[in-house]
C-alpha cells in the first residue's frame, strides 16, 4: 500500500507536483497517467525517497521509504532503464543490487531468465537496446520478490512480445496480492493493464477511479449518420424525425449527424419511414484515449505545433497544392466533443466546439482524404493530385468528384469534406 | 540492511567496471616508471650538482618523483568511482536500493579506499625498491632512519588523494566537472602556488604539498616548513575529511 498525502514538490518557482493525495492498494494494477512533464516521475522519485517533497509525505506500508527496513526486499522499482553503469555487465549490475539485500546469486540468474536476458548476461549494458535496457530494469525490480512494485513507463521501447509480457507480468503480480503502480502516458496501454487509474496533469490530481468507472463515465457509443450532401433539407427532416423518436442529434462540422440514444436499426427504420436516403450509418465508440486526452488537454505542458519549415520550403511544382497542415495540430480544443449524454462528463475540461469532428481512436487524427495533394500514398489524393484544385475549401459538386463514393470504403467522398478539419478514422 | 551487504555490493560494482583496472593500473605504472627514470637521471647528474644540493640529496624522495603524475590517475580513479554513479544515473538505482545515503556513500568510499590503499602500498614499495636500484651507490636502505615511514607514507598519500577526489566528486556530482577542477589544480595550480614566493606560505598547506612531506627523509637546508612529516599528512587528512563531509552533506540534502 502506497499512500501520498498532500504531496507537493517545487523546483524553484516551478511547481512539479501540487497537493497530490492518493492511495495505491495491493492486489491491483494501478495505472498512473499524465502527459509529459505532468509530474509522474517526480512523484515516483518521491515515493522512493530520491527526492524530498517540499511539503506533504508519502509512505509505503506506513513507513517513509528511507525508514523502511531492508527496502530492497519490500519495494522493487524500475525508474529509468538507462540508470545503469553502461560499462558493467548486466549480471554484475544485478548481482551488486542482489548483494545489497542478501539475495543469493542464483536469484540473479533466475531473473535474467525471467526477462529473457540470460544470453547477454555477461555483456555490458552499454550496448543494450532500449527494450533490453527495460528488461534489465524490470529484472532489477523483480530481484527481491518485493510486495510493492513501481514501474515508470515499463513498455517504452519494448517489442510487441515484450509489451504483452509486461502486461501479463503486471496482472500476475497484482493477482498475487502485490501492490503494482505503473506510470504511462498511453491510456490505451493502461486500459488493457490497469484495474485502477490515477490521472494527473500539471502535477495535480485529475481523476482517481477504477478503470470500469472511467470507461462507463467516458466512453459513449454513438452512430454517425450522413445524408446526401446535395439535399440539405433531408438532413433537417431526419434530424427532427430522430429527435421525435427520442434520440440526441448533434450536427458535425462536415455535415454528418452524431446520434445517441437510438440503436442503429432504429435509425435506419426512421430514415426509411421519413423517406430519407442515407450515405452513411456507422457505429462509433469514443475511445478511452480520447476521453483521457480531453481530460488532460488543459494540462498539457508541451504541445506540438505544425512545422512551418521556415526557409526550408521547396518551391512547389506547377499545379501542385501547398500541403495542408496536419489537421488539429497546435490547435487547443481539437479533441472530440464529450459524450452527448448529460452527466457522463465528470470533468470540467474545456469542450470542443459542438459539431467538431472527433479525432481518431488514438487522438491523432487519421484522415484519409483530408490532405488533398498532400501524400501520394493516400489513394484518394493520388487520384486528385493531377487535378489542380485552386480552391480546395470550396465544396465541389459530387459529379466532379474524382473518387466516386462507391469506390471509396468511406461513404463520404474526400473532396466534399473540409480538408483542414480532422475526420474520424473509419 | 547490514553494512557488510552494502560493502559486498560496492565491491562487486567496483570490480566489474573497466575504469577501475585502467586507472589503478595507470597509477602503478606511471608512478613506478617515472620514479625509476628520474632516479636514473639523478644518479647521472649527482656529480654535477652543487655541494648544497648534494648535501640535501634525498634518494627516497627522488624515487617517489613519479607520484606527481601517478597521483593524477589516482584522482581519476576516485572521481570515477563516485562520479560515474551520477553521470550514468545509477545513483537513482543505488539509492532506491540503499535508502540510507550515509551507508551508501561511506560503504562506497570504504571499498574504494581499501582498494586504493592496497594499490598505493604496492606502488609505493615497488617504486622505492626499483628507484633505489636505479640510484646505484646513492641508494637509501629501507632500514635507514625515516625511510620506512616515507615509503609507508607514500602509500597513504596515494590513498588520501583518491579519497579527497571521492569527496570532491560527491560534492560536485559530476565526473567531468570534478576532473576539470582537480586535474589542473593538482598538476599546475598547486605547484605554482607552492613555488611562487608570495604564495608559498599558503601553498604549503594545500593537500598535496602538505601530504608529500611524509615522503621526505632528508629535510632540505634552511627549510622553514612549520610541520613535520606526520603533521603534513595530518593536514592532508583534514582536507580529506572536509571533502568527505561536504560530499555527504550534499548527498544527504540534494535530490538524487
Amino acid at each position: 500500500m502506497i499512500e501520498a498525502v498532500g504531496l507537493t514538490k517545487r523546483y524553484g518557482d516551478k511547481t512539479a507536483v501540487y497537493n497530490l493525495s492518493f492511495q495505491v492498494r495491493p492486489g491491483a494494477v494501478t495505472g498512473f497517467l499524465g502527459p509529459n512533464g505532468s509530474g509522474k516521475s517526480t512523484t515516483m522519485r518521491m515515493i522512493l525517497g530520491l527526492d524530498n517533497p517540499t511539503s506533504g509525505h508519502v509512505t509505503i506500508g506506513g513507513h517513509p521509504y528511507r525508514k523502511l527496513p531492508n527496502a530492497a526486499r519490500h519495494v522493487g522499482a524500475l525508474l529509468d532503464a538507462k540508470a545503469v553503469h553502461g560499462g558493467r555487465a548486466a549480471r554484475n549490475h544485478l548481482l551488486s543490487l542482489a548483494q545489497l539485500s542478501g539475495i543469493p546469486a542464483r536469484r540473479v540468474d533466475e531473473v535474467l531468465g525471467v526477462v529473457g536476458l540470460q544470453d547477454v548476461a555477461k555483456r555490458r549494458s552499454k550496448g543494450f537496446s532500449l527494450g533490453m535496457g527495460q528488461r534489465l530494469g524490470i529484472a532489477a525490480a523483480l530481484l527481491g520478490d518485493p510486495q510493492v512494485l513501481l514501474f515508470d513507463e515499463p513498455v517504452n521501447g519494448l517489442d510487441p512480445e515484450g509489451i504483452h509480457w509486461v502486461r501479463n507480468l503486471m496482472k500476475a503480480l497484482a493477482a498475487e496480492g502485490r501492490t503494482v503502480f505503473v506510470s504511462s502516458h498511453l491510456m490505451s496501454e493502461m486500459a488493457l493493464t490497469a484495474d485502477h487509474l490515477i490521472v494527473i496533469g500539471r502535477g495535480q490530481l485529475l481523476a482517481d477511479m477504477s478503470v470500469t468507472d472511467f470507461i462507463s463515465a467516458n466512453s459513449a457509443d454513438f452512430a454517425r449518420v450522413r445524408t446526401p450532401d446535395t439535399e440539405p433539407q433531408l438532413r433537417e427532416k431526419l434530424t427532427s424525425a430522430l429527435t421525435e423518436a427520442g434520440g440526441h442529434v448533434l450536427p458535425e462540422q462536415d455535415g454528418a449527424l452524431r446520434v445517441t440514444g437510438l440503436a442503429l436499426p432504429r435509425i435506419s427504420d426512421i430514415a426509411h419511414e421519413s423517406d430519407v436516403r442515407l450515405w452513411e450509418l456507422s457505429p462509433h465508440q469514443a475511445s478511452l484515449e480520447e476521453a483521457y486526452m480531453r481530460m488532460t488537454q488543459g494540462a498539457v505542458d508541451y504541445r506540438s505545433t505544425a512545422d512551418q519549415k521556415a526557409g526550408l520550403q521547396q518551391p512547389l511544382p506547377p499545379g501542385a497544392q501547398p500541403p495542408m497542415p496536419v489537421p488539429g495540430q497546435g490547435q487547443p480544443g481539437w479533441y472530440a466533443p464529450p459524450p452527448p449524454q448529460q452527466g457522463g462528463q465528470p470533468f470540467a475540461a474545456p469542450q470542443g466546439a459542438p459539431g467538431q469532428a472527433p479525432a481518431g481512436p488514438y487522438g491523432a487524427p487519421q484522415a484519409p482524404g483530408a490532405l488533398p495533394g498532400g501524400q501520394p500514398a493516400n489513394p484518394y489524393t493520388a487520384q486528385q493530385a493531377p487535378q489542380a484544385q485552386p480552391a480546395p475549401q470550396t465544396p465541389q459538386p459530387p459529379a466532379a468528384a474524382p473518387a466516386p463514393p462507391t469506390a471509396a470504403p468511406a461513404p463520404a467522398s474526400a473532396p466534399v469534406t473540409d480538408p483542414t478539419k480532422p475526420e474520424d478514422a473509419r | 540492511m547490514a553494512a557488510t551487504q552494502v560493502l559486498r555490493s560496492e565491491w562487486t560494482k567496483i570490480r566489474s567496471v573497466a575504469s577501475t583496472v585502467w586507472t589503478l593500473g595507470l597509477a602503478v605504472v606511471v608512478t613506478i616508471a617515472l620514479g625509476m627514470l628520474i632516479s636514473a637521471l639523478s644518479k647521472n647528474e649527482f656529480s654535477d650538482m652543487s655541494r648544497r644540493d648534494q648535501l640535501s640529496f634525498d634518494p627516497t624522495f627522488i624515487s617517489f618523483a613519479g607520484t606527481s603524475l601517478g597521483q593524477l590517475a589516482m584522482i581519476v580513479f576516485g572521481v570515477l568511482v563516485v562520479g560515474n554513479e551520477y553521470s550514468t544515473g545509477m545513483i537513482r538505482t543505488s539509492l532506491a536500493a540503499v535508502p540510507k545515503r550515509g551507508t551508501f556513500l561511506f560503504s562506497k568510499i570504504a571499498v574504494a579506499t581499501a582498494l586504493a590503499l592496497v594499490v598505493g602500498m604496492v606502488t609505493s614499495f615497488a617504486t622505492f625498491f626499483l628507484g633505489q636500484a636505479m640510484l646505484g651507490d646513492l641508494k637509501a636502505s629501507i632500514g635507514d632512519p625515516g625511510v620506512l615511514r616515507a615509503v609507508f607514507g607514500g602509500g597513504l598519500y596515494m590513498t588520501l588523494i583518491a579519497m579527497f577526489s571521492m569527496g570532491v566528486a560527491a560534492m560536485l556530482r559530476s565526473p567531468m566537472l570534478s576532473l576539470g577542477i582537480l586535474m589542473p589544480f593538482f598538476f599546475l595550480i598547486s605547484n605554482i602556488l607552492g613555488n611562487v614566493p608570495a604564495t608559498e606560505k599558503v601553498g604549503r598547506f594545500l593537500p598535496d604539498q602538505a601530504g608529500s612531506k611524509i615522503m621526505q627523509v632528508v629535510t632540505p637546508i634552511d627549510d622553514d616548513v612549520p610541520y613535520g612529516p606526520w603533521g603534513g599528512l595530518g593536514i592532508m587528512a583534514l582536507w580529506v575529511i572536509a571533502a568527505l563531509v561536504g560530499g555527504y552533506a550534499v548527498l544527504k540534502r540534494r535530490d538524487a
